[in-house]
């Protein structure tokens, strides 16, 4: 086909035809599932499943718990990634490899790493415990295996834009008079902005999905650490209609979050 | 004079659209796949595919030894292998770990004449030196952490009937989807008590230590097996469940921790 | 005039500009006869050992081929780069060897080939931006700005984000943002290099009337000689991490004692007065050279002429037709460039002048040391800039 000037702009933007062809597949393999949860969900009986106490306590922690693993994700990850971006430290390679193992690691694996350090018999759980901190079954534990599967993800997303992006408009700040504190705010984090929205929307999602570390590590109680997933877990035994409603649930909240966050600056 | 063109007998002349190669090759590649994936139809032999609730794995094993038979095992949560078989999944037999969900699969009409086959009954459990020093379903859980299997769960509803039958009130800090997690909670010292079956007594081994309630024996947890409706494999299914209430089948159930009906 | 030592990083600029006064506000100068800067230091894994002083209120070039270590030395007085001997001075104050101040402390602009402006904030933010770091306060820091705009000249680009300027106003504009803090010594890293020929000229007018006629310390690196001649004071050259040449600026490009200085200046300077035409540079001995001028060149101001030795052509007699540069002369040397011949030949007023020819042009006109000729310059090669 041949375009003449003053057509609109090619749609396809150079890409090859089998590329679109196998993007095509790509996107029903990812889809053609969720449209078939969608047709299973009992449509009638969903507000009264999705108002049931049971649901509405397990929305509402992983809610909470999914927003504190996150902030704190953020809080460590951040520095994290930065450092292993730019530091010039010895070890530094090593500590990204061992950063990025969680993401690696089955679930309960991972649940099983945090109970032999912060469980009531691990590394520092003991002490904690005689301290009069407890872990054990906690909501504080729940927010723990949620940040530990997720930081990965911003860890990931961040490292790799700041390494992109160099450090140069820091020295620029910094013979500007910028001390290093007023570098990281008002040069380094304004940059990477994107890709911490990214990262912090990516982490956010994958503690709300967040299952085989919390249970192992938090054990499964009302209000107290059964989060959604744990909650559609359990519903699967008696009433599968009701872990199908609570999956969309599931769903429309990790659409909300993917929806508010990737929107494309112009 | 125009000469007519006859298509030659036999051949086609229309054009052949031309298929992207990289789609062909895509295309290619999933049929092997799922080829190679499928089972190759043998009819005739003795094959029989077993779905057994997960507590019933090791047992189920033995007695298929005891049989001779050749013997597909799979071992899931019990919920899971209804849903399974109601989707058409090819199985035989099913055995599943409480009368509730085997009463499902009667209503979706999957299964023939269920039978028990097992029984249980629940045991209170904590972890080897028991350092909370529970003595019982009674005060000393006041301040324990006392972990069980959730009410939807078999063993959770056996935990709450017992903790009736002993006039007690259990107030658990994690109601676990599944006794392995009770389990585990306990053997790693997590928890200072938990409610599981007699069967899981004797997989935590030295790491657990049993707590005795008398009206632990009242609590019976049914596991009933059945045919699985529409088998081709009647015989073979019939011998198997043979097997597994015969007398080694007994034995077999004994060794694990199961009572029998 | 107080002399104040080592200014701090609260203590505001003496003084504020009105606008419409052309030069930047003065920094408080160092102790009478101290320079503004003063790296005397050594780096041992790029192989740079120097001493070089910036008298205050000097331009100084610094001129090398790539990898000669003046990357290093600028480094060295930003703080980038650690001497791993020696002492670098700011001000009076030492920086690094005995104690290390890091960049932020220093009180230097940096400012490289790429403007880097701050992607994320306006012309105004970008150019407030030392001020603000230091706890300026909004308002006075975005007035202070403005001022700094308009004195680079780019005061109509105010609300403009970079992404939509050109090469030649981000440039600007990232000048006024090193310049608002009023730093003690600007550092200039081939500033114009990515600009082209025409935006290259303007802005490096505008360095010209805000570092050298303001009188602002500064060190300024570059390949160009247009730059040396239109802003600096002097030229220190340095050639594998060492300095083989230093002096006034029109000296070392003029007699040039270093091989890169000849090399550099192995194109034909001519030092004169601009005529009254605007596109002529009068010289000694009467010679009158045409060409195309830069713009900021005044008649009657001092210019130089500056064209390659192929620009040149030697003739027996002067050529008779239209008016053109003709030069008589007398044949100093002959020496072989590859494939020409470069003839240096001086004229009546003393001028060295060197063309390169074929061999077989100088095999025709018979060349050898002592015949006169006539050159002839192509006036659309000569560059006139302001000398």
């Amino acid at each position: 086909m041949s375009r003449t000037a003053g057509e609109a702009p090619d749609r396809l933007a150079g890409l090859p035809r089998t590329a679109l062809l196998l993007a095509v597949l790509g996107s029903l393999f990812v889809t053609l599932p969720l449209a078939g949860l969608l047709l299973e969900v009992p449509w009638p009986r969903l507000p009264r499943l999705l108002t049931s106490s049971s649901s509405l306590a397990a929305l509402w922690l992983s809610l909470r718990t999914s927003l504190a693993a996150t902030a704190l994700c953020v809080l460590l990850g951040v520095p994290l990634a930065l450092t292993l971006a730019r530091a010039r430290l010895p070890g530094v390679r090593i500590l990204r490899t061992l950063v990025l193992l969680p993401l690696v690691l089955p679930p309960v694996v991972s649940g099983f790493a945090l109970l032999s350090t912060l469980g009531r018999t691990g590394l520092l759980g003991g002490r904690l415990e005689a301290a009069g901190f407890s872990l054990a079954f906690s909501t504080t534990a729940v927010i723990l295996a949620q940040a530990f599967v997720a930081m990965p993800f911003l860890v990931l997303s961040l490292e790799g834009a700041a390494r992109t992006a160099g450090n140069r408009y820091e020295t620029v700040a910094a013979t500007l008079g910028a001390r290093p504190h007023t570098v990281l705010i008002r040069v380094t984090l304004p940059l990477l902005l994107p890709a911490l929205g990214t990262g912090t929307a990516l982490a956010f999602a994958r503690c709300l999905g967040e299952f085989g570390a919390t249970l192992t590590f938090a054990g499964s109680l009302q209000g107290v650490t059964r989060t959604l997933p744990l909650e559609i877990y359990l519903q699967r035994e008696t009433d599968p209609a009701a872990a199908l409603a609570l999956s969309v649930l599931l769903l429309a909240v990790a659409a909300v979050i993917v929806l508010l966050t990737y929107r494309r600056r112009s | 004079m125009t000469r007519a063109v006859r298509p030659e007998a036999g051949r086609e002349t229309a054009a052949r659209p031309a298929a992207p190669p990289a789609l062909v090759q895509a295309l290619a590649l999933v049929t092997v796949i799922a080829a190679c994936s499928a089972e190759p139809a043998e009819p005739d032999r003795q094959e029989l595919t077993v779905f057994v609730a997960a507590s019933l794995a090791d047992v189920a094993e033995q007695v298929s030894e005891q049989t001779g038979l050749d013997v597909t095992i799979s071992a899931a949560g019990s919920s899971d292998l209804v849903s399974q078989v109601v989707s058409g999944a090819p199985a035989d037999v099913l055995v599943t770990a409480d009368e509730a969900t085997m009463a499902r699969a009667e209503e979706e009409g999957v299964v023939e004449e269920p039978r028990p086959v097992a029984v249980n009954h629940p045991a209170l459990v904590v972890p080897a030196g028991n350092p909370a020093g529970i003595t019982g379903l009674d005060d000393s859980l006041h301040d324990a952490r006392l972990v069980i299997c959730a009410p939807q769960v078999p063993c959770g509803a056996a935990a709450h009937e017992l903790a009736n039958l002993a006039g007690v009130d259990l107030q658990p800090v994690s109601e676990e989807p599944d006794v392995t997690d009770v389990l585990g909670s306990v053997t790693s010292g997590q928890a200072d008590a938990g409610v599981v079956y007699d069967s899981d007594v004797l997989r935590g081994g030295a790491d657990l230590e049993r707590v005795e309630v008398p009206e632990a024996s009242e609590v019976t947890n049914i596991y009933p097996a059945a045919l699985v409706a529409g088998t081709d494999h009647d015989e073979a299914a019939e011998a198997w469940l043979d097997a597994l209430t015969g007398r080694s089948g007994r034995e077999a159930l004994a060794d694990a921790g199961f009572g029998v009906p | 005039m107080t002399t104040a030592d080592s200014p701090t990083a609260d203590e505001a600029p003496p003084g504020s500009t009105t606008t419409g006064d052309d030069a930047a506000p003065l920094r408080t100068p160092p102790a009478d006869g101290a320079p503004a800067a003063r790296v005397r230091a050594s780096v041992a894994g790029r192989a740079v050992d120097v001493d070089i002083a910036v008298p205050a209120g000097q331009v100084v070039a610094l001129l090398g081929a790539n990898g000669a270590g003046k990357s290093t030395v600028l480094g060295l007085a930003a703080g980038t780069v650690r001497p791993t001997a020696g002492t670098v001075e700011i001000g009076g104050r030492t920086v690094a060897g005995p104690r290390w101040v890091p960049p932020h402390g220093r009180h230097v602009a940096l400012l490289a080939q790429d403007p880097l402006l701050f992607p994320h904030l306006d012309v105004t933010a970008n150019v407030a931006f030392g001020l603000r770091a230091t706890g300026l306060r909004r308002g006075e820091a975005a007035r202070r700005a403005r001022e700094m705009l308009e004195i680079v000249g780019a005061a109509h680009l105010v609300d403009r984000r970079p992404g939509e300027l050109s090469g030649g106003q981000a440039q600007r504009v990232a000048l006024a943002r090193a310049l608002a803090p009023d730093p003690a010594v600007v550092l200039l890293d081939e500033p114009l290099s990515a600009l082209d020929v025409a935006a290259a000229a303007e802005t490096r007018q505008v360095l010209r009337r805000v570092l050298r006629d303001a009188g602002r310390s500064t060190v300024l690196v570059t390949h160009d000689l247009l730059d040396v001649l239109a802003v600096a004071d002097s030229a220190v050259v340095l050639e594998g991490g060492r300095v083989t040449e230093q002096g006034p600026a029109l000296e070392v490009l003029e007699r040039p004692r270093s091989a890169f200085a000849a090399n550099l200046a192995g194109v034909n300077l001519v030092t004169g007065t601009l005529g009254a035409d605007g596109e002529s540079v009068h010289a000694a001995g009467g010679l009158v050279l045409h060409g195309l001028p830069d713009p900021g060149c005044m008649p009657g101001t001092p210019a130089a002429a500056s064209f390659s030795p192929r620009a040149v052509s030697v003739h027996a007699e002067p050529p008779g037709g239209s008016p053109r540069t003709v030069a008589r002369a007398r044949v100093v040397s002959l020496e072989r460039q590859a494939e020409l011949v470069r003839v240096r030949a001086a004229t009546e007023g003393g001028l060295e002048l060197a063309a390169d020819i074929t061999p077989s042009a100088v095999a025709a006109l018979d060349l050898a040391p002592g015949i006169d000729v006539a050159l002839v310059v192509k006036a659309a090669e000569v560059r006139i800039s302001p000398a």
